[in-house]
């Protein structure tokens, strides 16, 4: 069997080619993968699209990411007035933004892991959001249809791993991780701590190992702003 | 709009309730027992001041139900964060999910009642609340228009007219929407209003304030049965 563990965080990171397609996942400061953002750092790969919440902090998270001109298209719900390198990049028209409602952004990643072609929502509906969306009324509600959202790579952060990739999250820390672990086609994941196959109670894996492709291990990071 | 004429000018100038007083007025619309998401800026607030004999459990939106206090100095741990990025607390019997589970209830219909600021509310119920024409950035739209569209029962908590006096209460909302035909209850400093079939209904008025002096700062018009009661706090 393929083993799952890297032995580094360069390694784990090695293939990622210009261009790709990554989701980060993370809200509020509380799990983000923040090695694996610094390792992409190290690595200077350019032209990603970024899937995320957020756009970063200050020079934090993916704001690393902005400030060193990685990343060409972004999907999110919130950049964040405080994410200074994205905003100014923004503004130069240096990258590119399809802003999504919180939720929807959630269920379009959830639709590509469940291999469903779209959804109709009335989420959006009479906004700027639904520009360029087909509508349709259904139950007698209007509704606008919304796509999967695919990705070649989801970037998370677990608090626990076994080596099989069965993940457990701390606290409010969960947040996007384990949907975007579902919808990648590589899900690497950054954990505090690896454990031993079996150490994980059964009912209490959050993400089952399925989804898991590659595990590091790196102490938690976070940044305040 | 700003106000023009004199008196408009003058009715800026009266006394109106704070901030606080309009998170205070607004907790008495929650029920017993409610499951409740409170959004940025007044509906923040609205937590400090829930009745004693209340218990309502706080929804955020990254996935915590029983959401507590803020956290004390000392106390904080940065991975129990509310959606405002701010160290909370959790209640006995709390629980966390994942994001697509916490807009599940917001959207699905699962919430009983969400708090959100505006920037315009429309006679229909229209709102706007998350980007103002010409700011500058990106803007944001987080999860307002999950919110908005599958609350049970949604309250705009806000000032009812802008810095320059115009009013936010309008027949036709002009800043970019958040959400259509979507708020129950609009709470101002000035007054409780709710959006009926038939068009705004005017239910309570600030201490001092008449149904027509709120009506001159109110851009749509609104329905008043007989004496209207004052807001009492």
């Amino acid at each position: 069997m393929k083993k799952k563990v890297y032995p580094s965080l360069d390694d784990i990171v090695a293939d990622v080619p210009d261009g790709a397609r990554i989701m980060f996942g993370g809200f509020g400061g509380a799990g983000f993968p923040n090695n694996l953002i610094q390792a992409l750092v190290r690595k200077g790969v350019k032209n990603i699209t970024a899937i995320s919440n957020n756009c970063g902090t200050r020079d934090g998270e993916l704001g690393l990411m902005f400030k060193n001109n990685q990343i060409k298209h972004v999907i999110a719900s919130f950049p964040g007035p405080h994410a200074n390198h994205f905003q100014e990049r923004f503004a130069a028209r240096e990258v590119t933004l399809e802003l999504v409602p919180q939720g929807i952004l959630c269920e379009r990643m959830r639709a590509a892991a469940a291999g469903l072609q779209g959804f109709y929502t009335t989420v959006g509906v009479g906004t700027e959001v639904a520009e360029g969306k087909e509508e349709r009324t259904l139950e007698g509600k209007r509704c606008i249809l919304e796509m999967p959202i695919h990705a070649d790579y989801a970037f998370i952060k677990a608090k626990n791993a076994d080596e099989l990739g069965n993940l457990t999250y701390r606290l409010a820390a969960r947040n996007f991780n384990p949907i975007m672990a579902m919808a990648a086609k590589t899900t690497i994941a950054e954990v505090e701590e690896l454990v031993s196959v079996g150490s994980i109670e059964p009912e209490h894996v959050m993400t089952p190992a399925i989804f898991v492709h590659r595990i590091v291990q790196a102490k938690g990071l976070h940044y305040a702003g | 709009m700003p106000a023009e004429t004199t008196q408009e000018k003058a009715l800026l100038d009266k006394p109106r309730l704070t901030r606080e007083q309009i998170a205070q007025r607004a907790a008495l619309e929650l029920p017993d027992g409610a499951y409740v998401n409170l959004g940025w800026g007044i509906p923040n607030l609205i937590a400090d001041y829930l009745p004693k004999e209340i218990n309502v459990y706080f929804h955020s939106e990254n996935g915590i139900l029983g959401m507590g206090r803020r956290a004390k100095p000392g106390e904080e741990d940065y991975d129990l964060v509310d959606a405002m990025k701010v160290p909370v607390t959790l209640i006995r019997g709390a629980s966390f999910f994942h994001q697509a589970d916490a807009h599940l209830m917001t959207r699905g219909g699962h919430l009983d009642v969400a708090v959100l600021g505006g920037f315009q509310v429309s006679e229909k119920g229209d709102l706007a609340n998350w980007k103002i024409p010409g700011a500058k950035g990106s803007g944001g739209i987080g999860g307002a228009m999950d919110i908005a569209a599958g609350a049970k029962k949604l309250i705009v908590c806000m000032e009812h007219v802008t810095k320059d006096g115009a009013p936010k209460i309008v027949r036709k909302c002009a800043y970019p929407l958040t959400g259509l035909e979507c708020v129950d209850t609009i709470v101002t400093d000035l007054a409780v209003i709710d959006v009926m079939p038939q068009g705004l209904s005017l239910r309570e008025v600030a201490p001092g304030w008449a149904a027509d002096e709120v009506q001159k700062l109110t851009g749509a018009p609104m329905i008043a049965q007989g004496q209207v009661p004052e807001i009492r706090l």
